[in-house]
C-alpha cells in the first residue's frame, strides 16, 4: 500500500508542476508577441473611441493591470498572487461583471454537458467496439464506415447540421441556448425542464461523436486482444466464450482508458466549439464573446480554467487507471 | 521502394481514401480554373439556392421585340416594387393609418402589399399634399392589377417626387423564349451570404485548407521527429527533459495554446500560413511520442550496435541506421497531422482566430460565416452543407489511408 501511496503522491506532483507551467504559459504567451501588449490592448479595445482621455485611461488601466512598469518575475508573481485571491480581474466586454463572475456561471454549464457527454459516449463507444470485433461480419461491416465517417466530422460540423435538420427544420429540438430565451436562471420546475429540452441536442452530439472515435479503437485493440495466445491457451483449455470475451474486453480497455487521457483536451477543445454553435452558454461561447468582444481577461481566464479542467480530469483518469490494471500496482509494490 | 508502394495500393482502404482525396484535390485545382467566377467574386447579393437565375434587370426593361417577366423571385410583387415604393408604402402606412413601424417588413413584398390593402382607405390621405394623394391612389390601382394575376405592369419612377408611372403594360400570356435571355447567371451550389458562388469558393477553400494541413503537418512532424529522435536515441537527461516537455504539452491541450498564439498575433498578421505554422508548432508532442517509442526499440538492433562500434558520429547513426526504419510511420504520423492541421484550422475558424485575409478563403471561415449570418436558422443549407461534408471526407479519406498503410507495415492489424 505504501507503494500505491507513493505513485499517487508522484502523479500529484507531476500534475502540480505541469499547472505551474500553465499558468505561466497563459501568463508568458501573450507578453511574447512583438509590439507593448497594452498598446495591441488599446487599439483593439479603442476602435471608434476618439476621445483620448479614454484611451489614456485605458492605457492606465492596463499598464496596472498588467504590471508593465515592473520587471517580468515581478509581474509573473502578481499575476500568480492575485490567482491565488481568486481575482481574475474584470471584463472588458462586459464592464461591471467580474471574470470571476462570468466565468464561475458559464463552468457550471460546461461541465454539466461535457463530463456526462464524454462518460457516456466513452462507455457506449467502447461497448460497441467490443461488440464489432466479437461477432466481425455483418454489424461490423456496417458499424464501422459509419463509425469511421462520424468521428470524421468536427463535433461543431455535426452539431451544425443537427441544428439545421433537427431543431430548425423539423421542429423537434429547440434552436440553440441553454434554456428558453424568456427565462432568467431560477429554481423552478419550468425552468429545470427548459434547461432539459436544450440539453438534449447538444448532449446526444457529443455522445455520438465520442462513440465513433472510441469504437474504433476499442475495435481494433479487441480484435488484437483476441488474437493473442492466451486466448487461443484459454479456448485450448475449455474455458466457456463469455469468460474469455470479460478478459478480452478488460485487457483491451486499458489503452482505451489511456487513450481517453491524451485525447481528452482535443476532446474538450471540440465540444467548447460545439458549444459555441449551440448557443449553450458555457466556456466556449465565453471564450468566441471575449474573441469578438476582444476580452483578453476574460479570454485568458478561460483558457486557464479549461487547462485546469482537463489536468484535473486526466489525473482521474490516471489515478483510476492504476485501480483498474493490476501491473501498476504490482510494479509499485514490488519496488 | 517500388514494391511496398504497389504492395500499399493492394490495400482497399488505402486505395478507397485515396481515390476520394484524389477527387477532392482534382476539384481544388480544376475547379476554379472552369469556374466562370472568381472565389471572392460577389455574383448574387445574399444566400441564392442553388439554380440559374436571370438578372432582375431584364425583368424590368421592355423593348419592343423582347417583353419578358421572369420571377426570379417568390412573388410577383418582389420584382414588381422597387424599393423606393416600397418605402413610400411604409410612409404612408406609418404616418397616416399609424402601423408601427416595427410591424412593416419591407423585404416581404406579399406582406406588404397584404397590409396596405387592408388598411389602404384614401380617407386617410388627409394632410397630403394633393400630388402625393394622387400618387397613392394610383400606386393602389398599380397594385389591384398586380395582385388580380392577368398581367404585369413595368413600373418606371417618374418624376422628382418619386411618383410612379406605368410606362408599358404586359398580358400575362406573353412569353420569352429562354434561350433568348442573354443574362443568367448559372450557380451549381447556391451563393453564400456575400453573394459568392458556393462551388468555385469551396473548391478554393479546400485548396487552402490542404495546404494549411500540409504546412501544419510537415512542421509538427519535423519537430516531433528530432524531439523523438533525440530523447529515444540520446537517453539521459535529454531523455528526461524532452520526455517531460512532451508531456507536458499532451496533457495542456493543445487548442489552449493554439488559441492563445493566435490571439496574441492580432488580427493583421494572421494569414492562412502563418495559421498553419501556428498549428504546426502546438501539434508535434504525439508525433514526439511515438517516434521516440519506436527509436526505443530500434536503438538495441546489432546493426545500430554495429554501427556505433564502427565510431560513425551520431547525425550518421540517426539518419542511417535508423530513420529508414522510422519512414513509414513517420508518413502515417504525418497524415494524421495534416488531417488535425484541418480540422485545428477550422476549429480555430469558427472561434473567430482564423485567417484574416482578403483573398483567400478556408472551409473553417465558411463555416464560421454561414453560422454567423445565419445560415442555420434561415435554411440556407447549401452555404454550410458541402462545406462539412468536404471537411468530413478529406479527414475521412486520410485516417482511410493511414489505417490502409497501417495494415500494410504492421502485419499483425492486417486481417482485420
Amino acid at each position: 500500500m505504501k507503494g500505491m501511496a507513493k505513485y499517487y503522491g508522484r502523479k500529484i506532483i507531476w500534475y502540480v508542476i505541469t499547472l505551474i507551467c500553465a499558468v505561466f504559459l497563459n501568463f508568458l504567451l501573450p507578453r511574447l508577441m512583438p509590439g507593448n501588449p497594452v498598446d495591441m490592448l488599446v487599439n483593439q479595445a479603442a476602435t471608434g473611441v476618439t476621445d483620448p482621455g479614454v484611451r489614456e485611461q485605458m492605457v492606465r488601466q492596463y499598464t496596472e493591470e498588467f504590471g508593465l512598469d515592473k520587471s517580468l518575475p515581478e509581474q509573473f508573481f502578481t499575476y500568480v498572487g492575485n490567482l491565488f485571491q481568486g481575482n481574475l480581474g474584470m471584463s472588458i466586454s462586459q464592464y461591471p461583471r467580474s471574470v470571476n463572475d462570468i466565468v464561475g456561471s458559464a463552468i457550471i454549464w460546461t461541465l454539466a454537458l461535457q463530463l456526462p457527454s464524454i462518460i457516456v459516449g466513452w462507455f457506449i463507444g467502447n461497448l460497441l467496439g467490443a461488440l464489432a470485433a466479437y461477432i466481425r461480419k455483418g454489424v461490423d461491416k456496417a458499424l464501422l464506415p459509419i463509425f469511421m465517417f462520424i468521428s470524421n466530422i468536427p463535433t461543431f460540423g455535426l452539431g451544425m447540421v443537427f441544428l439545421w435538420l433537427f431543431a430548425s427544420q423539423l421542429h423537434w429540438f429547440p434552436v440553440g441556448g441553454g434554456y428558453a430565451p424568456s427565462m432568467t436562471p431560477h429554481w423552478s420546475m419550468e425552468f429545470v425542464l427548459s434547461v432539459l429540452d436544450h440539453y438534449r441536442l447538444p448532449f446526444l452530439t457529443m455522445v455520438l461523436v465520442t462513440i465513433g472515435g472510441q469504437a474504433i479503437g476499442m475495435r481494433s485493440m479487441s480484435i488484437y486482444e483476441l488474437n493473442a495466445d492466451y486466448v487461443k491457451y484459454s479456448r485450448f483449455l475449455g474455458i466457456r466464450d463469455h469468460k474469455i470475451v470479460g478478459y478480452v474486453f478488460r485487457n483491451a480497455m486499458l489503452p482505451q482508458v489511456t487513450g481517453l487521457a491524451l485525447s481528452l483536451g482535443t476532446m474538450v477543445g471540440g465540444n467548447l466549439v460545439a458549444e459555441m454553435v449551440f448557443s449553450y452558454p458555457g466556456i466556449g461561447s465565453t471564450i468566441f464573446d471575449s474573441i469578438s468582444g476582444r476580452d483578453y481577461p476574460l479570454l485568458s481566464s478561460c483558457t486557464l480554467i479549461i487547462t485546469i479542467m482537463v489536468l484535473i480530469a486526466n489525473l482521474v483518469v490516471e489515478i483510476l487507471y492504476a485501480v483498474i490494471d493490476p501491473r501498476v500496482k504490482a510494479t509499485q509494490t514490488d519496488s | 521502394m517500388f514494391h511496398q508502394i504497389k504492395q500499399v495500393f493492394h490495400s482497399p482502404k488505402f486505395v478507397v481514401g485515396f481515390v476520394i482525396f484524389v477527387i477532392m484535390l482534382v476539384f481544388a485545382i480544376f475547379y476554379p480554373m472552369v469556374s466562370s467566377f472568381g472565389p471572392m467574386e460577389m455574383v448574387g447579393t445574399g444566400f441564392y439556392a442553388p439554380g440559374t437565375y436571370v438578372s432582375v434587370v431584364d425583368t424590368a426593361q421592355s423593348g419592343d421585340s423582347l417583353t419578358f417577366n421572369v420571377d426570379t423571385a417568390s412573388s410577383a410583387y418582389d420584382s414588381a416594387l422597387p424599393q423606393e415604393t416600397r418605402e413610400s408604402m411604409k410612409k404612408w402606412l406609418v404616418n397616416q393609418a399609424g402601423v408601427a413601424e416595427g410591424d412593416i417588413d419591407l423585404n416581404d413584398a406579399e406582406a406588404l402589399v397584404a397590409l396596405w390593402q387592408e388598411k389602404y382607405d384614401p380617407e386617410l390621405s388627409q394632410g397630403l399634399i394633393t400630388a402625393d394623394k394622387r400618387a397613392y391612389q394610383r400606386l393602389d390601382e398599380q397594385l389591384k392589377t398586380l395582385g388580380s394575376g392577368d398581367g404585369g405592369i413595368i413600373l418606371a419612377v417618374e418624376d422628382e417626387e418619386g411618383n410612379l408611372q406605368v410606362s408599358k403594360e404586359v398580358a400575362a400570356n406573353q412569353f420569352v423564349n429562354v434561350s433568348d435571355i442573354s443574362n443568367t447567371v448559372t450557380v451549381p451550389m447556391g451563393t453564400d451570404n456575400f453573394g459568392a458562388d458556393m462551388a468555385t469558393k469551396l473548391a478554393s477553400s479546400i485548396g487552402v485548407s490542404l495546404q494549411i494541413g500540409l504546412l501544419a503537418g510537415i512542421i509538427a512532424t519535423i519537430i516531433g521527429l528530432f524531439f523523438g529522435l533525440l530523447s529515444g536515441y540520446l537517453g539521459g537527461w535529454v531523455d528526461d527533459f524532452l520526455v517531460f516537455i512532451t508531456n507536458l504539452f499532451t496533457v495542456i491541450p493543445s487548442f489552449v495554446i493554439l488559441i492563445l498564439i493566435a490571439n496574441s498575433v492580432g488580427q493583421a498578421a494572421r494569414g492562412p500560413m502563418m495559421v498553419a505554422m501556428i498549428i504546426g508548432c502546438t501539434s508535434w508532442p504525439w508525433t514526439a511520442r511515438s517516434v521516440r517509442s519506436q527509436v526505443l526499440s530500434l536503438r538495441n538492433r546489432d546493426h545500430v550496435n554495429l554501427s556505433k562500434l564502427s565510431g560513425h558520429s551520431l547525425p550518421r547513426i540517426v539518419l542511417v541506421d535508423i530513420l529508414p526504419y522510422l519512414a513509414s510511420y513517420v508518413v502515417m504520423a504525418m497524415i494524421l497531422q495534416i488531417s488535425s492541421g484541418i480540422l485545428s484550422e477550422a476549429q480555430l475558424s469558427m472561434l473567430g482566430l482564423g485567417p484574416s485575409t482578403a483573398d483567400a478563403t478556408t472551409l473553417g471561415l465558411m463555416m464560421n460565416w454561414a453560422q454567423k449570418f445565419g445560415a442555420l436558422t434561415s435554411n440556407c443549407w447549401w452555404a454550410f452543407i458541402p462545406v462539412i461534408i468536404s471537411v468530413a471526407l478529406i479527414t475521412f479519406s486520410l485516417n482511410l489511408m493511414n489505417t490502409g498503410l497501417d495494415q500494410v507495415f504492421n502485419p499483425q492489424l492486417r486481417d482485420s
